[in-house]
């Protein structure tokens, strides 16, 4: 149950091709992250997996089954819309039965559904309710509540997040890492947050115009990218890149290394610049450092409280097991 | 603006709005209370604003003449069934439209606004010669049928300027919970949209039942409605003024209280949505 | 969204309604274009034949129809005018603070839904009429002689009826604009220091400037239409005073049972009709793009 294989899948509008052939294997169980840049088509590539855009070419097989010109109902998938998408008209449980009610099932049995459902996301209290009553983050539960009493083969989720301020983010996100979990169902999420996509994910497919730029776990994503696209997407503050002699004299056309993989110090190292801002988070604190003659600025990132401030000179060493290099085409070598 | 305004600049400003707004409502006025005036006294020179014996003999002498009836309710059936059938062919067009939008869909929505624009005196002769053909004259089928068609680009254009508030993504959830398209319209889209389909449905009930080009040439009196009727009163017929108010009166009634209630769908509807 | 099978079913949905409309417009234009190259009589159908534009040129020529051009464009200039100047008016009137915002609408609106030959039986007979009218009291009470309106000036007549039935249209549509307008615009003005003529001038005016733009046209085409009005109460006289192009057709359709003719000048006001939609759409088309 729910596994999902894309074979040489492509989409174009018109004459634009967003998305030029390609493949993608999702297993059984997985959260999988499509994350990327705005207008990378990982929306798109969604839509296609739900059947609410037609193909311009290749096969969606969702357990073996070909789906490709199947109707999003027959597919078995249910997805939550960025905006929720909840009908305004009806209550909470009208909402959460309606797709029971599209497949004929009968009252008891939908109730059941619903009662349960409504129990594991705490919306007991709000069966009766509308919509229009409740707040954002009930409404996301809604949402939810709708897809899982369907049981579905897989969860589509479409930048659920991105309509909630920055705390009620942060719960939701560990919500629906804890009801993946408990559900074990294939779930695939869309962002372009690459926060969630590190913190909730098993396999996470980075896209760009279309195309796949790497897939892999969080943690190959962030020790290994295959290039600089990939790179200096995850991670944040992003990865340092430098160009000219000093990437070559390290043998590439081009070099990375992560603000936390550098060492600040006042008294010496390898790379010698002047702090221009200085961040304070209180558990980390950021330096930007420049005039260092490798690039514009250089992010340095250390735990605790910073000594060194604006105007100091300072001297960075990079750990040398955690350098990337990338060659002129932008790929790792 | 949330600043006080002086007690002396609205009063002003009321004394001469509601001047003016009298002064435009005064033949109605006028009309109102002639119909309940014995015919003579409608007549009076100088003429009797309030002092009158006033009298329902009017209305009954128009009762009195069955025809009045039929007329009356040859307008309600022209107006709700040439609306009702609108809508009938008229939802299905604006959903496609609004939902599943073409390269060609603005363009089409311009030729049906177009096709109000065509004069209708320019077809009057080929409509009236098939409908003599046909045996429609005289039918009140062939006046819902053409009155209809007068309104069918109004109607889209309202019920498409409505659907396209409504977010697509909700009928996309609908569908992906398992909604065929009829229920996705019977289920979804017509509960969200009903206040758009209310005013519709009410505009063009007004639009259909003041029609008066089509349904006075091509009847005779059977499937005549009040347009027509009203059209005997135009050459005097001796005294007569306080019955042509209250057959007036009768006639403007339904539709003035329902134009009361439909101001905002007037606006958006006859500007095709161009002016909210 | 667009699958096959939505777009299969769009095209579905679409078809009737575009279906009724292509034959309403193509059947019965292609009978008209068809019957103005003909004589052809309704009481003597059987004498009836081809005869070129013969009947657009006698249509054209005759002096009834300059003087039909004539009287619409007077008929709908001047319904124009009045609606459009008293409707800014009234509109800004009625925006003032003011008791009672709601009836006043009410009342002022009034005169709209009122069925034209109603409307115009009404002016005819209780206002207009030379000898029980309220105008000829009027008349009589400042010690003047009463007056033929309609008889004497029935255009003038026509226009004051018909502009009644039209003015609150303008005044709800440009009410409404005048409504959704920010107050920030005008307040920054005032704090610049314009006095109210100007703000009216530079800031109010144009904002209007689409919704007249609606007003006009969507007027435009239903007063070239003006059919009931004239048929209660003048007939289109005395002789062809108060006829418009609409009316001659009208007149030679069912009066005169001149088919061939009737429809000669059907395609004239056809063509006509799209003259002044092209134009209006351009000035439209600009205002609305602004």
């Amino acid at each position: 149950m729910g596994q999902i294989t894309l074979s040489q899948v492509s989409k174009r509008f018109g004459d634009v091709e967003v998305i030029p052939p390609l493949d993608l294997s999702i297993e059984d169980g997985e959260f999988v992250v499509f994350v990327g840049p705005s207008g990378c088509g990982k929306s798109t590539l969604l839509r296609l997996i739900a059947g609410l855009e037609d193909v311009s070419g290749g096969h969606i097989r969702i357990d073996g089954r070909d789906m490709t010109g199947a109707p999003p109902a027959a597919r078995g998938l249910a997805m939550v819309f960025q905006s929720y998408a909840l009908y305004p008209h009806m209550t909470v449980r009208a909402n959460i039965t309606f797709p029971l009610r599209m497949a004929g099932m009968d009252r008891d049995e939908r109730n059941r559904r619903v009662e349960a459902a409504a129990e594991v996301l705490n919306l007991t209290a709000y069966l009766d309710r509308r919509p229009g009553q409740l707040s954002g983050g009930q409404r996301q539960r809604v949402a939810i509540g709708r897809a899982i009493v369907r049981e579905p083969a897989a969860f589509l989720f479409d930048e659920p997040l991105s309509n909630l301020d920055a705390a009620l983010r942060v719960g939701m996100r560990l919500e629906i890492s804890e009801l993946h979990q408990r559900l074990a169902t294939t779930m695939i999420y869309v962002t372009h947050d690459q926060v969630e996509a590190m913190t909730m994910a098993d396999k996470i497919v980075v896209l760009q115009a279309g195309r796949i730029e790497q897939v892999g776990s969080p943690l190959d994503l962030y020790h290994r990218p295959l290039n600089r696209f990939v790179a200096g997407f995850i991670g944040s503050p992003r990865m340092n890149f430098i160009e000219g002699p000093e990437a070559a004299r390290h043998g590439a056309h081009a070099i990375g290394i992560r603000p936390e993989h550098l060492a600040i110090s006042a008294g010496g190292g390898d790379w010698r610049g002047t702090v221009r801002v200085t961040e304070h988070l209180g558990s980390d604190t950021f330096f930007h450092v420049h005039d260092t003659g490798l690039a514009e600025a250089i992010t340095v990132r250390a735990t605790g409280d910073g000594i060194p401030g604006p105007g100091d000179t300072v001297w960075l060493t990079p750990d040398m097991d955690r350098l990337h290099r990338f060659d002129a085409k932008g790929s790792r070598i | 603006m949330a600043r006080a305004v002086s007690l002396r600049r609205k009063s002003i400003n009321t004394a001469a709005a509601w001047t003016v707004a009298l002064l435009l409502f005064f033949p109605i006025l006028w009309t109102l209370l002639t119909s309940f005036k014995p015919e003579a006294q409608a007549v009076a020179s100088p003429p009797r604003f309030l002092d009158f014996d006033w009298t329902l003999k009017n209305y009954r002498d128009v009762e009195a003449q069955r025809a009045y009836f039929r007329y009356f309710w040859n307008s309600v059936i022209i107006a709700l069934g040439s609306t009702g059938l609108g809508l009938a062919v008229g939802i299905p067009a604006a959903w496609s439209m609004a939902f599943v939008p073409g390269r060609r869909t603005r363009d089409l929505l311009m030729w049906m606004l177009s096709t109000k624009m065509m004069p209708a005196v320019g077809v009057l002769v080929p409509i009236y010669l098939i409908f003599r053909d046909l045996g429609l004259l005289d039918s009140r089928i062939g006046l819902i049928i053409v009155v209809m068609l007068m309104n069918l680009p109004i109607i889209i254009w309202m019920l498409y300027t409505y659907f396209k508030e409504i977010p697509g993504e909700i009928l996309e959830a609908a569908r992906m919970d398992g909604a065929t398209l009829g229920k996705e319209i019977l289920y979804v889209l017509t509960p969200m949209a009903m206040p758009g389909i209310a005013s519709t449905l009410l505009l063009n009930i007004i639009l259909a039942w003041n029609e008066a080009f089509w349904t006075i040439n091509l009847t005779v009196a059977g499937a005549a409605p009040l347009t027509k009727f009203i059209t005997g009163f135009s050459s005097p017929q001796g005294l007569f003024y306080a019955k042509l108010s209250a057959a007036s009166t009768m006639a403007i009634a339904p539709i003035l209280i329902l134009g009361w209630f439909s101001q905002k769908q007037l606006v958006r509807g006859l500007t095709f949505g161009a002016v909210k | 969204m667009s699958t096959q099978s939505s777009r299969k079913a769009a095209r579905l949905m679409l078809a009737p309604s575009v279906i009724l409309l292509l034959v309403w417009m193509v059947v019965p234009l292609a009978v008209t274009i068809w019957f103005s190259f003909l004589r052809y009589n309704l009481l003597t159908p059987e004498r009836s034949g081809f005869i070129g534009f013969t009947n657009y040129t006698n249509f054209v020529a005759s002096p009834a129809f300059l003087l039909s051009i004539a009287n619409t464009l007077i008929l709908v200039v001047g319904v124009l005018l009045i609606t459009v100047v008293l409707g800014i008016l009234i509109a800004l009137l009625i925006d003032q603070p003011l008791w009672g915002q709601g009836p006043v609408r009410i009342l002022v609106i009034s005169p709209f839904f009122i069925m034209p030959p109603v409307a115009a039986l009404i002016w005819k007979n209780m206002f207009m009429n030379p000898t029980n009218g309220l105008f000829a009291e009027a008349l009589k009470f400042a010690g003047l002689r009463p007056y033929d309106f309609l008889g004497k000036a029935p255009l003038a007549s026509i226009i004051l009826i018909v502009a009644w039935q039209w003015l609150p249209f303008a005044t709800l549509i440009l009410l409404t604009a005048l409504q959704s307008m920010s107050s920030e615009q005008l307040e920054a003005a005032e704090m610049d220091g314009a006095p109210p003529l100007q703000r009216f001038r530079f800031i109010i005016l144009p904002h209007l400037a689409r919704a007249i733009t609606v007003v006009i046209l969507i007027q435009t085409i239903f007063l070239l239409g003006i059919f009931g009005e004239i048929l209660v109460t003048t007939n289109g006289g005395p002789g062809n005073a108060s006829t418009t192009l609409t009316y001659l057709i009208y007149k030679e359709a069912l009066l005169g049972f001149n088919a061939g003719t009737a429809a000669a000048g059907g395609m004239v006001a056809v063509v006509l009709a799209n003259i002044v939609a092209v134009f209006l759409m351009i000035a439209v088309g600009k205002n609305l793009d602004a």
